[in-house]
């Protein structure tokens, strides 16, 4: 039986078009409910960080919320909260996002947030601001790093992954070091360096009406000047695998092990990048995946197991497997049994019927994602910024239909062999409370 | 170097709103019970059904409280006909992402699937509804995972600063005072045939109703329901409440030791108020300056003028009985005890004079603004239903919601944090380093200061 392939495929309806000031722009109308999505990607992350200026696309993502020329501090929020919209930017390896989802009526004030950013935002900085975002940064840092158990994972995992010259090496977030050696002199040339109108695609989706948020756009954006060009970033190609088993060990005030294995993948957007991520969802999307069968539900040795792709563009990926230890199960023996399911699947491959249960899962997860304009916004940008064509997001469905078991098979027979295997294990540091963990141990065995 | 005024006739002024209905929805019931609710929206090949059940953690027998979070879990774990293994691959197989919930006022089956799967998927539905099997082998391991996570969230400082602000805010008797999930004291006292009463006395038609959403009409919704739930029996239970009455009436300081953290997880609150409360408006709109908005007086004050934190924001936790009030935030260690009086002083301000007609529009335009925006999906849609049969909210509440937010005035604003904040009674609770924080925070003035271990027993310190 194999209806579940037979989704009709949906399409959203896309239209482009580029200012002359190099600003690429994507459509999608949806009129099911008077809301619109405005998306921006700026074609800048953490990878083009320089040396010694760590965590600098953050900390600048923060000072975009600081105002502009015609935006006092703080009003960035307030108008488009006060206009009944939601808001917020993010920072990855590659690019950073601004995105505002308002009511329909309020798109051009949205616009002209953005566009007053874009264009102006230099007289608006001061040092009492960049003083004062370093402190929430730093604090943003303690929280999600420092004080968070495992939290050291997100830079220590692109660390032991990526060669020390690599741009995806050094941390996102930055070290406090660097963050406090951050100047206004840094925010004007990376705002002059990356923040242009040919550096960013800006994406509408939702209700809105085309020809009329053409002149929009034109109005707020098209006077903005085009950049001078940003500094190529260094080769970022990498040999396809590890070639070793890269391993590191870290010691944290933890209760139970947990491992992070992550293998070499092909990059995002490629042909060979469906099958791992298919592969990926084999073996830990949702509760019957490979790792959750087998080593939550039958072995009973891991109390969480999942997997992702880290969805990078350039250079190669990365496919981590992330699995939490029950109590009781030490750490090495917690990596000896996800090594050994890995194993299982390079030497005796999957079935179709997991490659369908994973396709099918994926699919309802994308369509559910799909029902929202900021997200449809979102990907029409990645697939522009990253491979200059949005209309890449209408064949997503159709490429994980199109992946097989042999292809999957391939795949794992390539990439996670054990010689290309990185493996951050985090395991109680000794002055843990570990008669707690005793505690855990009698429990299970009742 | 002054930066220029700002000019605000710049700022472009909004078109004609266009309207906005919540969808629309209808309600049946079947002969055995079970109500219906569905809302019909074929913006996709999409639908979200929740089973809602009257078997929230407030129905945990004393003692064994994880009870109802443990069945509803377990619901998925197996059925007569497919053990639990089986029984996921069934719902995977059809791209259905299902999940089994207890929250306090109810337990919930919520699974979303593209439509063509939907017939298949409800099937699966009532297996899991009426015939779970609660395998021992599962029961064990569920209560093993529970354990676990209950460890995990001793080295977690958020997470503990939640709990244990819950712990100290009730008296012992409330259900409250104990995690929606049980401890591991109760999980522990859990065995199997305590499982399968709680199931048979609360998982029943006259306790239960399936609400749906999406691209699928009312009468089909009821055609697969009868097929999967027609023949099940039983009368609705009684309804149980939790003791919401508060432990302390006086201000106190709760440490959690935490050596050498370097941030201190604060939480500053009260018991609050139930859902059904009348004055749910003006408390919420009240909150939303105070602590709920980005601009919020809270988070502007912590965040963008002292740079105390990454984000602080307060909370009304909307149960059937009052759950807690709380300010949440996590500070730099050196700071916490002007973190924590800038917070007194923010809720001293809001009792003490009106706020300003900006701040006011401010919270009433963005919660009329983004009414629409809160209900995209399907998901979104499922659970604001749940909302509505829950608290028993009239028919109409979705649709004079945005009357009802804009029509809210300082004076009411006023009213009802002079009402329902009660600064005499608040309980501070830190989860941080006590040999940075403790003297400090004595000072503030509250009337005693205990440092606990992080499982909530008093230690010296």
């Amino acid at each position: 039986m194999n209806d579940w392939l037979q989704f009709r495929p949906m399409r959203i309806p896309i239209d482009t078009f580029r200012l002359p000031n190099g600003l690429f722009v994507t459509f999608s109308e949806d009129h099911t409910a008077p809301i619109v999505a405005v998306n921006l990607w700026y074609h800048v992350g953490s990878a083009n960080e320089r040396e010694g200026r760590t965590g600098f696309a953050h900390l600048f993502e923060h000072m975009l919320f600081q105002g502009s020329a015609d935006v006092d501090a703080n009003e960035h929020f307030e108008l488009v909260q006060r206009a009944g919209g939601t808001l917020n930017g993010s920072t990855w390896l590659e690019r950073t996002n601004y995105f505002e989802t308002v009511p329909s009526n309020q798109l051009e004030l949205a616009l002209w947030l953005e566009a007053n950013r874009m264009g102006k935002l230099l007289p608006a900085m001061t040092q009492q601001k960049l003083d004062t975002q370093r402190d929430v940064v730093m604090n943003e840092r303690r929280w999600t790093v420092d004080n968070q158990p495992y939290g050291s994972w997100m830079e220590k995992l692109p660390a032991l992954c990526f060669p020390s010259d690599h741009p995806f090496h050094h941390s996102l977030i930055g070290s406090m070091e660097d963050l406090t050696a951050a100047s206004l002199d840094d925010i004007a040339q990376f705002f002059a360096t990356y923040y242009t109108p040919d550096n960013a695609v800006l994406s509408i989706a939702g209700d809105f009406e085309p020809a009329e948020t053409r002149r929009l756009i034109d109005k707020h954006f098209g006077g903005i000047p085009k950049g001078k060009g940003k500094p190529p970033l260094p080769d970022m190609s990498l040999p396809k695998t590890f070639g070793q088993w890269k391993r590191e060990v870290v010691p944290d005030e933890i209760m139970l092990p947990r491992l992070f294995l992550a293998f070499r993948t092909p990059a995002f957007g490629t042909p060979e990048y469906y099958p791992a991520s298919v592969c990926g969802a084999v073996l830990g999307l949702r509760n019957g995946s490979r790792l959750a069968r087998r080593l939550v539900r039958e072995r009973q040795v891991a109390a969480e197991a999942a997997a992702f792709t880290y969805d990078l563009a350039k250079g190669a990926d990365l496919l981590v497997v992330d699995v939490t230890a029950r109590p009781g199960i030490p750490a090495e023996q917690l990596e000896h049994e996800v090594a050994h399911e890995i194993d299982a699947m390079v030497r005796d491959g999957v079935d179709a019927g997991e490659v369908q249960r994973a396709t099918a899962l994926i699919q309802t997860t994308f369509v559910s994602a799909m029902q929202q304009a900021g997200e449809r916004a979102d990907r029409l940008s990645m697939f522009a910024t990253y491979f200059g064509n949005p209309e890449l997001v209408n064949e997503e469905v159709t490429k994980y239909q199109a992946v097989t078991a042999d292809q999957v098979n391939a795949f794992a027979r390539t990439y996670l062999d054990e010689n290309n295997r990185a493996s951050l294990l985090y395991v109680p540091r000794e002055d843990s409370p570990t008669e707690l963990v005793g505690a855990g141990v009698a429990a299970d065995a009742q | 170097m002054s930066a220029p005024a700002i000019d605000r006739s710049l700022r472009p002024k909004p078109g004609p709103p266009r309207s906005y209905q919540f969808p629309r929805f209808e309600r049946r019931r079947l002969e055995n019970g079970l109500e219906i609710v569905v809302a019909s929206v074929s913006k996709l090949p999409l639908a979200t059904v929740a089973v809602l059940v009257d078997a929230g953690a407030v129905c945990d027998p004393q003692g064994r409280e994880g009870t109802a979070q443990l069945v509803a879990k377990l619901l998925l774990e197996g059925t007569d006909k497919s053990d639990g293994a089986e029984l996921t691959e069934r719902f995977e197989r059809l791209g259905a992402t299902v999940d089994g919930q207890a929250d306090w006022d109810a337990a919930a089956v919520t699974m979303t699937a593209l439509t063509e799967h939907l017939p298949a998927a409800f099937d699966l539905l009532g297996e899991v509804l009426r015939t779970p099997a609660f395998r021992p082998r599962e029961v064990a391991r569920l209560k093993a995972e529970r354990t676990a996570e209950l460890l995990q969230l001793r080295a977690e400082p958020r997470g503990l600063a939640d709990e244990l602000f819950s712990r100290f805010l009730y008296t012992a008797q409330s259900r409250y005072a104990r995690p929606e999930g049980g401890d591991e004291e109760s999980v522990d006292a859990i065995m199997r045939e305590h499982l399968l009463t709680f199931y048979e006395a609360r998982y029943v038609p006259g306790g239960t109703t399936i609400i749906a959403a999406g691209d699928v009409s009312v009468d089909d919704v009821e055609a697969m329901v009868r097929r999967a739930f027609g023949d099940w029996r039983g009368a609705a239970p009684e309804r149980v409440v939790s003791d919401d009455v508060p432990a302390r009436q006086e201000r106190a300081v709760h440490i959690i030791a935490k050596s050498d953290a370097p941030q201190t997880e604060l939480r500053l609150g009260h018991v609050g108020i139930p859902r059904n409360h009348p004055d749910f408006f003006p408390v919420n709109v009240m909150n939303a300056v105070l602590g709920g908005l980005f601009n919020s007086r809270i988070n502007l004050n912590l965040r963008e003028a002292h740079a105390y934190t990454y984000g602080a924001f307060s909370a009304f936790e909307w149960r059937r009985q009052a759950g807690p009030f709380v300010v949440s935030t996590a500070v730099r260690s050196d700071i916490t005890d002007a973190a924590a009086k800038e917070i007194l002083l923010e809720i001293d301000r809001i009792r003490a004079e009106a706020i300003a007609p900006d701040e006011l529009s401010l919270a009433t335009s963005y919660l009329d603004g983004v009414f629409p925006i809160r209900f995209e999906t399907t998901a979104a849609i499922a659970a604001a239903l749940s909302v509505l049969v829950i608290h028993k909210l009239p028919e109409d509440y979705y649709d004079t919601y945005r009357d009802r937010v804009r029509a809210m005035t300082v004076e009411q604003i006023l009213q009802a944090a002079q009402r329902y904040l009660h600064p005499e009674s608040l309980q501070l609770v830190a989860v941080g380093d006590p040999a940075a924080i403790k003297g400090p925070l004595e000072k503030l003035g509250f009337n005693a200061t205990t440092v606990y271990d992080t499982l909530g027993k008093p230690i010296a310190g």
